[in-house]
Order: C-alpha cells, then structure tokens, then sequence
C-alpha cells in the first residue's frame, strides 16, 4: 500500500443557501480545493462524492455522474462514484478515496461531499433523514432522529449521573468555536440558558442540543505521498482510515449508550497509525446530537465511560483544553450538511495541521482525528491525519 | 408506504410473530430467517411472543411529525421483551409516568395516519402493566 497525503482542501460556507443550488455548492467547494492544490481538472483521475438523500431532498440521484458533468469532467470520462452511508457518507467518499491512491490505482482522486436540504419543507427534511435509521421498525412507530439519541441521553444518564448542566456544554462550547470559523452556520457564541430554556425536542434534549439543517459542499484532493509536494509545501499525511459497522436499529445494540462501531473504528484507526489517543492534538466528532460527542469522546478513549460530561464541564475539550474537541463548531453550530461533514471535519483538520485555522488555532498542531457517524452508530469512519 | 409493504407485516406488526433458532434457543424481533450465530445450522420456526416486557430507556418526543402529532407529547421507548430481543415503540401512559425499568405489555393501537384521507396505520404499542 502508498502512503497517501491530502493536498488541496475546500469548502463552502455552512447555511441556508436559498438563491444557490446543488450544483453550485459542490462546484464552489470543489473549484476551491483546486485552487488550494495549484492543480487543474485535467490532472484529476477519479472522484468519490458523499451524498445521503438528493432523492428526496432535490429528486435527483445519479450525483456521481451530475457531479463530474458539472465538475468539466464529462468529456473526458473519468470515473465518479456516489458513496452512501446516511450521515457518514462524507467519511466513507474520503476512505474510498484513500484506499484508491494507497491502492495504486489511482493517482489524484477528489474526494467531496455535498447536500442541500432546505429545497423540501422542514417535515421531508426530517422525514429523510428519518430513514437513517430503520424505517420499518423505529421511524414507523414514531422514533424521530432526535427522539433516538433522546434515548441514548436518557440511558446515560441513568447510568452514569451525568447533569443536564455538563451535557449543555457540549452546545455553549461548540458555538463557541463556531463563532470563530468563517464557514460556520451558526457563528454565535451562546450560554448556557440558552440551551437549558430553549424548546424541548424529545426530553431531555432541547432544540440547542440538536444540529441544523444545513445547505453546504466540501472537497479534499488526495494523492501519492511521494508526489504531493509537487502540488503543495504542505502535504498532509492519512496516517490511518478506519469504517466500521453495527446495527441498524439502536434498540439492537450490546448497550445503548456505547457506539460499539465508534470503538471498533477508533481501535483500528490508531492500530494503523500505531498511535494512542495521547498523540491526538485535536479531534473533530460527529455531533449531530450533545449526546453524541459526550459518547464520541468516551467511544474513542479519550476518556473513561461516564466522564465525558465532567470533561466538557471543565473545559477540557475546549479550545486550550487536554483535547480540543470540534474546533470547527461541530455539527452543531458549523452545521450538518448531512453528505459533507465527513469532508468538512477533514477540511478542518488540515486547516488545523497547516497552522490555517485563525482564532480557533490550536498551537503546535502535529496530528488530528476525525469521526463521522451515520445513524445512530451503525456506521462509523475513523482518519488519523498528521503533518509530514 | 405502499399497501403491500403494510400488509406483509401484518403477522408481526399486529400479533408480534416473531421467530426463534430450535438450535441455539435465541428469540428474534422482527423475524429473522437466519440465525446470526448459528448460521447454516440454525433452525428457524416461527414465535409468537407474549407480549410482556420491561423499559429499557425512553424519551419524551414533544416535537413530533405530523402523521404522530395527534394527541400530543408521546412516550417513546425501547422495551426489553422477556424472550429476550429488544423493539422500539410508543408507552401509551401520562409522560410523567414513564420510567426505566416500569414493566409494559403490548396492545393493538393505531400508530399514524398518512393524512386525513391516507391510510391509517396500525400496529403494536405498550401499556402498563398494572
């Protein structure tokens, strides 16, 4: 296998994007990872796109194709693949990437993610998404997506004693860091109060614990290690990719609180890069829910089961903590375009590892995580990536 | 939903017909037709569960879909079945009621309808066991 490095990165501004289209978005994230890698289309070979739902969000599939069409790649037929996996379809367009390069089959792939959400009223929205979970036997009986990681909220809590307070900072410490992010959805810092009187959802979260519906496209550039400074002074490395499986339904899982896909993910990832979460200088987790992060963090051992929120509480995940977590803003207050946040938390990364990152910088950065979940956790991707 | 997709699960969303493994002993809900563990040599038969179980964790969904919306606030819980498997489905109980570990039983109801001139759905909710 090559080493693989990421080479250009690119990304839209997170929002309810009204007068653009989903051609327009994936075309501005992608021209932008160009650019960042002074390459020009006719040098790229393959391309891998994550996107959940364009069926029922614009009612349109075939986006691979679509996608290379208006990428300007259509006369010259390169292959372009759509990659599916609800929430996580961003993570696993990034490791089909990877594994293309590090294959040998392929030399400059892109990698991309995009969804736009807001052209169906807010109810389809919801109902779309409802189908990342088991149709047939959770969304019909009336499970919604925050209803299930309601669940998992209420089950931690139960077990563990964790305060509605220290789950709130999960929310008050994201828009913190997405305050200082230029692509962010929500770029507003909030307190507390705002979380905890803020409109019940499915109890105990509120709408502050939930992430947004979001319009918004992401691109990464991926490539030999061995040639990435031709196109860059800043290669940065994939030092590890990781996807696992587990059920479909939560009701299903070994123990409701605990993603064990996050674990298995997690452990192959730093098996791969021979590293341990003490090498991890910052971490971007799937926070579509408050709950998810705290689980995140346990899942991937940062920490013990049943410290998470005590950690949040404290500070230790916020920018200057032990370990930065989602220094992007997270789904959360960044936004939760649901096919590119796998992209987006990488486009993240390397702007972290780059010394890119602005007010949200973490100093001396060498190596980060991301992961993305689709579903309640019945998909997980785990990437290791690291300065060269 | 299409009318055939309601009517072939009609046995298990209305009667809880599930399956069980005769080699291994484990329950399945929703019918599996082939044993996870057992695998080739399994020896799957139908199972009708009894229908009692226990709360495993539960949720309050206040922001509900519209085909959900009537009457309100609804309980949402994962439920334990004594044969063993778990299911997802509604406690129909006074929300301030519903706590982890309260013992239900399952009830034929009405789950959703699809407009005021769609289908209704129907299957399988849980009441308190008094």
């Amino acid at each position: 296998m090559r080493d693989v490095a990421v080479i250009g990165v690119g990304c839209t501004k997170f929002g309810e994007h009204w007068n653009r289209s989903f051609r327009d978005l994936f075309v501005e994230a992608g021209a932008l990872a160009l650019e960042d890698a002074q390459l020009s289309g006719e040098k790229i070979d393959a391309m891998y796109v994550g996107n959940m739902s364009a069926g029922r969000f614009i009612e349109q599939e075939h986006i691979g194709a679509l996608i290379a069409d208006y990428a300007g790649m259509a006369t010259r037929h390169i292959p372009s693949t759509r990659v599916e996996a609800a929430c996580a379809s961003g993570g696993l367009a990034f490791r089909q990437a990877v594994i293309a390069v590090a294959s040998g089959m392929e030399d400059i792939v892109v990698a991309a993610g995009v969804e736009k959400m807001t052209d169906v009223e807010p109810g389809a929205s919801t109902d779309a998404l409802t189908g990342a979970a088991d149709r047939e036997w959770e969304g019909f009986v009336g499970a919604t997506f925050p209803g299930l990681y309601a669940m998992i909220a209420t089950d931690y809590m139960h077990k563990y004693g964790m305060t509605r307070e220290q789950l709130a900072h999960v929310a008050v410490k994201n828009h913190y860091n997405g305050a200082r992010n230029p692509i962010a959805q929500f770029p507003q810092e909030i307190t507390l109060q705002t979380v905890l009187k803020s409109t019940m959802v499915a109890e105990p979260l509120r709408l502050f614990d939930c992430s947004p519906i979001t319009d918004g496209a992401a691109a990464v550039i991926v490539a030999p290690l061995e040639r990435a400074r031709e196109f860059t002074d800043t290669p940065i490395k994939v030092m590890a990719t990781a996807q696992a499986s587990d059920t479909i339904t939560l009701h299903d899982r070994r123990d409701i609180s605990t993603l064990d896909a996050s674990v298995a993910a997690g452990q192959r990832a730093f098996a791969m890069a021979k590293l341990t979460h003490k090498d991890i200088n910052m971490v971007e987790v799937h926070d579509c829910f408050s709950i998810a992060e705290i689980c995140a963090i346990e899942d991937l051992g940062f920490c013990k089961k049943g410290t998470a929120g005590t950690l949040t509480a404290d500070g230790e995940t916020a920018l200057g903590g032990r370990i930065p977590v989602n220094t992007s803003g997270g789904l959360k207050a960044c936004g939760h375009p649901v096919g590119a946040t796998g992209i987006k938390q990488v486009y993240e990364i390397v702007q972290q590892l780059r010394n890119e990152a602005g007010k949200r910088q973490i100093e001396g950065a060498k190596i980060g995580m991301t992961h993305n979940v689709g579903g309640t956790g019945a998909t997980v991707a785990v990437h290791i990536l690291g300065r060269v | 939903m299409s009318v055939a997709r309601f009517w072939r699960k009609i046995p298990q969303r209305y009667n809880l017909i599930g399956t069980k493994c005769e080699t291994c002993g484990q329950h399945f809900f929703p019918p599996r037709t082939f044993c996870p563990d057992c695998r080739r040599t399994g020896k799957i038969v139908d199972h009708k569960f009894a229908g009692t179980g226990t709360i495993v964790t539960y949720t309050v969904i206040q922001t509900a879909p519209d085909q959900f919306a009537s009457p309100g606030p609804y309980v949402l819980a994962i439920i334990k079945l004594d044969e063993g498997p778990q299911m997802t489905s509604q406690i129909i109980c006074d929300p301030k009621d519903a706590k982890i570990g309260m013992r239900v039983r399952g009830v034929f109801r009405k789950i959703a309808t699809d407009g005021e001139s769609g289908i209704i759905h129907y299957g399988t909710k849980f009441v308190p066991v008094e």
